[in-house]
């Protein structure tokens, strides 16, 4: 079988609607990570002793099962007791719950880093708990944290291809359907394969500037 | 009510394939680890450019891309691999990709002196590797080889959808046959943890054993 370029035309516009749909559920998935990532961090971190605990293991137990059986948990059982959701938010709030628990380790070591005489120093000048993380904790956590969270937004723009198992349109489930309706296998997924290694060589060099940029702050 | 020793059952089967794909696709990744890694600080320029390219393509390439292009487009070519052979392959050659910078960090981390003193002892390229960089720097990576290990276990559930019979597929089935989506998906899901779990506890020993010998040298 011939690499055939009008075919390449020919699928190349399902095949940009379907990146849009790869793109928006990263997007999506990325901030509810971040927020579930912060919420899992500060349960573990302030907490008391028995919800710190459960808190971990649910994040111990998250991290250690496969992405795929997640979403299908949230697709396929969910109905079973009465939660109907659309495919795409079962996959954003998979993505987010999954990477979450990542980015909750990131949060954890960027807070952990910053020095015990900032605490000391915060509370000698009388400063209240919210001034204290908003002035003085934050500022100085967040900046190290960035390249650690790009890496993981990286890493989940990769795994959205799952999201096709449970029926989204995305990238790789209409790659498919081309490729099933056609008999054609070569391009669809020769050129979803070139999507994701251009998108993430870019993503490669935006880390890169990242990491020089926050370092130097560190360095100062 | 649903008799369930035989779908468990079937599950277990699962489980034994999801361990093969694991074992199978650890020992490529390690050797490949190990081959693209050194290869990246090797004085040749043209198999650092190739060890570099096997890198970031396969880092920059989803899982899932990789396993289809093998499976579907691979048989064009004229080479038709068996869904466990296209699995171990892909799974291998991914994760590969990302131990092959944990080798060459770990390397890297060896401090120059160590090098020096080799060059000192007239050691060779190949002595010096084997005899004392490598019995360093082994430690430095295992807690990133579990890390990697794990997410190799948690990829094996993408090969279901190139239909092998691993624990994700066989769930799918007894989904289809009982209706009930509750058993089959916590079943496997507690599986998997527990995989995870015995990964990290091997590792923990592995470590344990390689650290033996070292504890006045790594500060």
């Amino acid at each position: 079988m011939e690499w055939d370029w009008n075919f390449v035309w020919e699928i190349m516009p399902t095949l940009l609607e379907g990146l849009k749909i790869t793109i928006l559920a990263t997007v999506f998935g990325a901030a509810l990570a971040a927020v579930i990532g912060l919420v899992f961090a500060i349960l573990r971190m302030t907490a008391p002793k028995p919800i710190a605990k459960a808190t971990s293991f649910i994040v111990e137990f998250i991290r250690g099962t496969p992405l795929l059986v997640q979403l299908y948990f949230i697709f396929f059982v969910l109905p079973d007791i009465g939660i109907r959701l659309p495919a795409m938010l079962a996959g954003i709030i998979g993505l987010g719950l999954h990477y979450g628990t990542y980015a909750a380790e990131v949060y954890r070591a960027g807070i952990e880093n910053v020095p015990r005489g900032q605490w000391e120093a915060a509370k000698a000048t009388n400063l209240t708990g919210r001034q204290t993380w908003i002035h003085v904790i934050l500022p100085q956590a967040i900046p190290p944290m960035i390249p650690a969270l790009a890496n993981y937004l990286i890493a989940m723009f990769k795994e959205t291809p799952l999201l096709s198992a449970i029926t989204v349109l995305e990238l790789m489930n209409q790659a498919k359907s081309v490729a099933n309706s056609s008999y054609r296998y070569i391009e669809p997924m020769t050129l979803v394969g070139i999507f994701f290694l251009i998108m993430s060589l870019i993503s490669v060099v935006f880390l890169r500037w990242l990491e020089e940029r926050y370092a130097q702050v560190e360095e100062r | 009510m649903t008799d369930w020793s035989g779908y468990i059952g079937l599950i277990l089967q699962g489980a034994l394939v999801t361990i093969e794909l694991t074992v199978l696709g650890s020992l490529l990744a390690f050797v490949m680890a190990f081959a693209a890694g050194l290869g990246r600080v090797s004085r040749f320029l043209a198999v650092r450019a190739l060890a570099t390219t096997y890198i970031e393509f396969f880092r920059g390439t989803s899982i899932f891309v990789q396993l289809f292009w093998v499976y579907f487009v691979l048989p064009f070519a004229g080479v038709t691999l068996s869904p466990l052979q296209a699995g171990v392959l892909a799974l291998g050659l991914n994760v590969g990709a990302y131990g092959a910078e944990v080798v060459r960090g770990a390397v890297k981390a060896i401090g120059r002196e160590q090098r020096e003193a080799c060059i000192a002892l007239n050691l060779s390229r190949y002595q010096s590797m084997r005899h004392v960089i490598l019995p360093q720097a082994l430690p430095l990576m295992l807690p990133t080889f579990c890390n990697n290990a794990i997410e190799l276990l948690k990829a094996t559930a993408v090969v279901s959808l190139i239909s092998l019979t691993d624990m994700t597929f066989q769930a799918q089935v007894v989904r289809a046959q009982t209706g009930s989506t509750l058993v089959p998906f916590a079943t496997i899901l507690v599986l998997y943890f527990l995989m995870a779990l015995a990964i990290s506890s091997g590792m923990r020993w592995l470590e344990r054993r390689v650290t033996r010998g070292l504890d006045g040298v790594r500060t």
